[in-house]
């Protein structure tokens, strides 16, 4: 019989403590009152203070905020078509390109990315701002989400979907009907993980951004370069509390979507 | 038996992502191999480019011979360049092995974990992955620097006298690396570990196995797809990694993302970075394709 051993205990623990020592440091370092950001002066609020002041961050954050929402919203509908393409459409002329252009994204150096992208703005002409770093995001995202929106596709029950084709409803009305409540879940989860992707960009939105747009994360980078400041703790820590909140209520969400799928899948077995 | 599709509607299920693919994707690799052939201007945009699409076929012709291949013969004669690529490729490589050497442990530990916080466990890991790959790198600048928490702990535990130089190093550059990826690498290893039959260790035990014996001939074995796709998925975007190796190294730290971005942004030789990133490309391909097979082989067994 194989147990949870004291040796397993403890590789998950010093694990964690590795991945969340770094974030927990930089959350305790945002409420102090000292300048210094290594030294502690006592606890204080006054960097929040300053952030709420502070235009170029909150225009850069709420810019973030627009890009992220379209671009995951983009990349949603076009990743759940690319999944749909790879799991129920396995012969057609270019599946392989197909495949290849969906896993590479997933690994390809953001770099390499950036630069392709911004060479073909300016080979089409096109001003780089809003657009351009939508443009590129969703191209990078709808990869993640076809992937994500894949697994819950491949444990997918065709035969409810055949039932009612069967019983006269059209492709289109089937898919909305049938297919997208039931593969709903993965893709909220794809668009939160799109989000979150988005939010997260910093070389491809450098790329993609003309002069106008700049971006948070290309914020805060050019503030890092210039030297750490307790005013990016803050910003951080509020960073990194929204995202927590938003990836437990998306989990709670699926969760109980889950738990609701699975009642009514009793409930009509039993009927 | 009627299936969706086999209509108009399959072709712009399929349609609509390909074309966006084509064009977002794989055309800009097209456009950046046409200009790494261009010569620099110091002009908008700053190339000539080599091709031009209105060009006549007789131009195109006249082009073609005059076609420069003087970015590829720069990079090659520069050692600066060579010296890059192989130093990207010695950092990604170590990161690789030591993201796998600390993921295994956790992910098996996690595989070993009762059932009902297993849910809990993968979710604390991925968290982290949610929350600003650039805030998390930035938080080890604080930790590492000289005046950093780091030093201030050894040095009040009397560890040590003098603080320890680790920020804008290649130490820094991997303690960065593993951190960041340590989920990608986790996520496969423990998928393939939750998967594995606890049956087949007992029998392995039973017929005689040590327990270190039956972890190399039963659960490694069983695992590696695990490892590959975990260390692909580590391995292929730290060697063009930029915001580690320009936040975390120093002037030892030469990687190719970071000569890429500077030739890109500081010398605004666009060309040069064109074929900088085409080079990288070809470099990457390889692992690239080979990763695609582990996939599509993944996911023939889960069907």
């Amino acid at each position: 019989m194989i147990r949870w051993s004291r040796f397993n205990i403890i590789s998950v623990t010093l694990g964690l403590a590795f991945l969340y020592l770094p974030i927990l440091l930089l959350v305790i370092y945002s409420f102090n009152a000292s300048r210094l950001v290594t030294v502690w002066g006592g606890f204080s609020t006054q960097w929040y203070g300053h952030l709420l002041r502070n235009n170029d961050m909150l225009n850069a954050a709420w810019l973030t905020v627009r890009i992220a929402v379209f671009s995951a919203t983009i990349a949603t509908v076009l990743g759940t078509l690319a999944a749909l393409t790879l799991v129920r459409y396995t012969r057609f002329r270019g599946r392989i390109l197909f495949s290849g252009m969906i896993y590479a994204p997933l690994v390809m150096p953001d770099v390499i990315t950036g630069l392709s992208l911004l060479l073909l703005f300016v080979a089409a002409g096109i001003d780089r701002g809003f657009w351009t770093i939508v443009m590129a995001h969703t191209t990078l995202t709808m990869c993640f989400v076809a992937v994500v929106v894949q697994s819950r596709l491949l444990s997918f029950d065709r035969s409810i979907e055949e039932a009612a084709l069967d019983l006269g409803a059209p492709p289109v009305r089937t898919f909305f009907e049938i297919t997208l409540p039931i593969i709903a879940p993965a893709v909220f989860s794809g668009w939160v993980l799109a989000l979150t992707l988005s939010l997260d960009d910093l070389v491809i939105a450098t790329f993609a951004s003309g002069a106008g747009a700049k971006t948070l994360p290309m914020l805060i980078y050019s503030q890092v370069k210039l030297g750490v400041t307790p005013e990016i703790n803050a910003i951080c820590t509020i960073l990194i509390g929204v995202v927590t909140v938003g990836v437990i209520c998306a989990s709670v969400v699926t969760k109980r979507r889950e738990v609701q799928r699975q009642r009514d899948e009793h409930a009509a077995a039993a009927a | 038996m009627k299936t969706l599709g086999s209509s108009i509607y399959q072709r712009l299920v399929i349609i609509i992502p390909y074309a966006w693919l084509l064009i977002f994707f794989l055309a800009p690799f097209l456009i950046v191999f046409r200009i790494s052939l261009s010569t620099k201007a110091l002009s908008v945009p700053p190339y000539d480019p080599a091709f031009s699409w209105s060009d006549s076929f007789g131009d195109w012709w006249d082009k073609l011979q005059s076609m420069s291949f003087d970015n590829y013969t720069w990079l090659a004669g520069d050692p600066l360049y060579f010296n890059a690529y192989l130093q990207s490729l010695k950092i990604a490589g170590i990161s690789t092995i030591l993201t796998l050497i600390i993921a295994y442990p956790i992910a098996y530990g996690m595989a070993q974990a009762p059932r009902s916080i297993r849910p809990t466990l993968l979710m604390l890991v991925i968290l982290p992955f949610w929350t600003s790959f650039l805030i998390r790198v930035y938080s080890w600048m604080a930790i590492l620097s000289t005046t950093g928490l780091l030093n201030q702990l050894l040095m009040a535990l009397g560890v040590i006298h003098e603080p320890l130089v680790i920020l804008n190093t290649n130490t820094a550059v991997y303690i960065g690396m593993v951190y960041s990826y340590l989920p990608f690498m986790v996520l496969p290893l423990y998928s393939s570990l939750e998967k594995m039959d606890g049956t087949l260790i007992e029998a392995a035990q039973d017929l005689g196995c040590t327990p270190i014996g039956a972890f190399w001939r039963v659960t490694f074995p069983l695992s590696i797809p695990g490892v590959i796709a975990g260390c692909m998925l580590v391995f292929i975007p730290a060697v063009g990694e930029f915001v580690i190796p320009d936040l975390l190294g120093g002037s030892e730290t030469l990687m190719i993302g970071k000569v890429l971005w500077s030739e890109f942004y500081g010398n605004t030789d666009w060309p040069l970075a064109s074929a900088v990133a085409t080079i990288l490309l070809l470099v990457l391909v390889v692992p690239i394709v080979f990763f695609q097979h582990v996939q599509a082989k993944a996911d023939e067994k889960g069907r």
